[in-house]
């Protein structure tokens, strides 16, 4: 089974740029990323830009439409997300729960979409 | 399911043969759904054939048996299922039993009540997977329309399958907090059976049933848990007042004014059996607790003769381990009967009356105690504010009632 881990927190909680605690959380984050590509579970993911760097687009009546930020505004923004193969949901689950930042954040799994022939 | 009614030995098999049977086909056929029809249709075979040539010596195997050809055919037609044909091939006729047995329902029944689905979707599962009611009979039992229960049943089968809830037995380290979680679903059936909060009867004793049969069969598969035999114990002696708990008309009558001698003593026996062994276990969690608060009621000869003060102190246990303002509210009553209706009023003051404000038990109780004191003037507000939140019909009227005598009283002065 093919799931996504989409991981929401708020910047506000994220140790800031350049700080000795952020270096520390890099080394977590590596780390985790490296327990996946070991258990052979890893099959993707990225970390993504603060939320003032988003923006949305939507095509309405052949029209397009882009605003500044995410779809919806709320404190805890998609900081990230994975996609892993896990056998069953409480693999995935028990993957989203050593997430780093889960402690303070909120991470989502959701299953992939899988078409045959994959 | 339904007491005193001549059963035939397909419903006798029915009721100690389903969930097993749901249980050994969802692990083998790695899908709830297709288990359940695999079942159903062994069942409808079953009251074809046992009819003409007598019930099998052993129905556990003959429905599994059968059931399995059943899904062999289903499993053949849909290429999605194909690699689940090779376990049902090499299946021996025998049915699992020990521990093999003892797993497959417990991997069920925590399946059923995985946290990752909601609340509402583990009881509907729960009915109809573990316990086998019909889609109908749940939806009647919790007062929705059929093609709502159809659908909340479609939506937690979807979710299964779809984000491949896995049906085993937690790991150790998350045993407590998931059977915790299957207690708690045990639990809202045998609360919605017994007070209906928003339907016209107090009590529809067939969910009631359903939860003690579940909680006793958690209790039978997970012995060493005493959280599982407190909840049965809970059940069990709490249900055993059933008969008595309304008039021929569906209107309350309150432990005081209850006949004793109809309460169920078979399960009042087993009830405290189960509460023994919850406590040799060491560990007295809530249910636990409660169940002792019950199994003092069941035992107490009268009313008047219970022992109030051991109520009072298992209260006071509940509210030290973060009972809330309702376990509160018990303990004033509690207290009302072991030192009398001043003291519970005093208790009820000191309770936090903002927390209970819409919880029509709340002004019921003060108007009870407020009229035991003699102080039906102060007693008629009180029961004003419990007919307004009141729940249900049968709770109205019958404050509508209490209201009307203490009223009387004031007038004839």
């Amino acid at each position: 089974m093919k799931y996504m881990l989409a991981l929401y927190s708020d910047p506000a909680n994220e140790p800031a740029d350049g700080s000795p605690e952020q270096a520390k959380d890099m080394e977590r984050w590596f780390a985790y990323t490296n327990d996946l590509v070991e258990a052979g579970a890893m099959l993707g993911g990225e970390g993504l830009q603060g939320p003032e760097t988003a923006t949305t687009v939507r095509v309405r009546e052949g029209s397009t439409i882009t605003s500044d930020g995410p779809f919806a505004e709320t404190k805890e923004v998609l900081g990230g997300f994975y996609v892993i193969e896990a056998p069953d949901l409480d693999a995935a689950i028990g993957w989203a729960a050593k997430i780093p930042n889960v402690n303070h954040g909120t991470v989502e799994v959701w299953p992939v979409m899988e078409f045959d022939g994959e | 399911m339904a007491r005193n009614r001549p059963v035939s030995a397909v419903d006798a098999a029915f009721r100690t043969e389903w969930t097993r049977l749901v249980a050994t086909l969802t692990r083998e056929l790695r899908d709830l759904q297709l288990a359940e029809d695999a079942a159903q249709e062994a069942f409808v075979e079953a009251s074809r054939r046992w009819r003409t040539d007598g019930p099998p010596r052993s129905p556990g195997a003959w429905l599994l048996t059968t059931a399995r050809r059943k899904a062999i055919d289903v499993v053949r037609r849909d290429r999605r299922f194909a690699d689940r044909l090779p376990v049902l091939a090499e299946a021996d006729d025998a049915a699992p039993s020990g521990q093999r047995l003892v797993d497959d329902q417990l991997a069920l029944v925590f399946g059923c009540c995985h946290p990752a689905l909601a609340v509402d979707l583990q009881v509907a599962l729960t009915l109809r997977s573990v316990a086998g009611l019909t889609t109908e009979q749940i939806a009647h039992a919790f007062l929705v329309p059929v093609p709502t229960m159809a659908k909340r049943l479609v939506r937690a089968k979807h979710k299964l399958r779809a984000a491949a809830i896995p049906f085993v037995v937690p790991e150790p380290e998350h045993l407590q907090s998931r059977l915790a979680a299957v207690c708690g679903v045990v639990y809202a059936i045998f609360t919605e059976g017994h007070t209906s909060s928003s339907g016209r009867s107090l009590l529809r004793g067939n969910l009631c049933d359903e939860a003690i049969f579940l909680a006793e069969t958690l209790a039978e598969l997970l012995p060493a848990e005493g959280e599982a035999r407190g909840l049965a114990a809970l059940c069990l002696l709490t249900d055993a007042r059933r008969l008595t708990r309304e008039d021929d008309e569906g209107r309350p009558v309150l432990l005081p004014d209850q006949d004793r001698d109809r309460w169920d003593r078979e399960q009042i026996d087993r009830g405290l059996r189960h509460l023994l062994a919850a406590h040799t276990t060491g560990s007295a969690g809530t249910y636990e607790l409660q169940a002792t608060i019950a199994a003092l009621h069941a035992t107490a000869p009268t009313y008047a003769a219970t022992d109030w003060r051991a109520i009072v102190t298992i209260y006071d246990t509940m509210l030290r381990s973060g009972g809330g303002p309702v376990v509160a509210l018990n303990r004033a009553a509690a207290i009302a009967e072991w030192r009398g209706p001043r003291a519970g009023l005093a208790a009820l003051d000191e309770l936090d009356a903002d927390a209970l404000h819409d919880y029509p038990y709340l002004h019921s109780a003060r108007a009870e105690l407020l009229t035991r004191s003699g102080d039906d003037a102060a007693a008629l507000p009180a029961y004003d504010r419990a007919i307004e939140h009141a729940g249900n019909e049968a709770q109205r009227s019958w404050l509508a009632d209490r209201r009307a005598e203490a009223a009387a009283r004031i007038r004839s002065g």
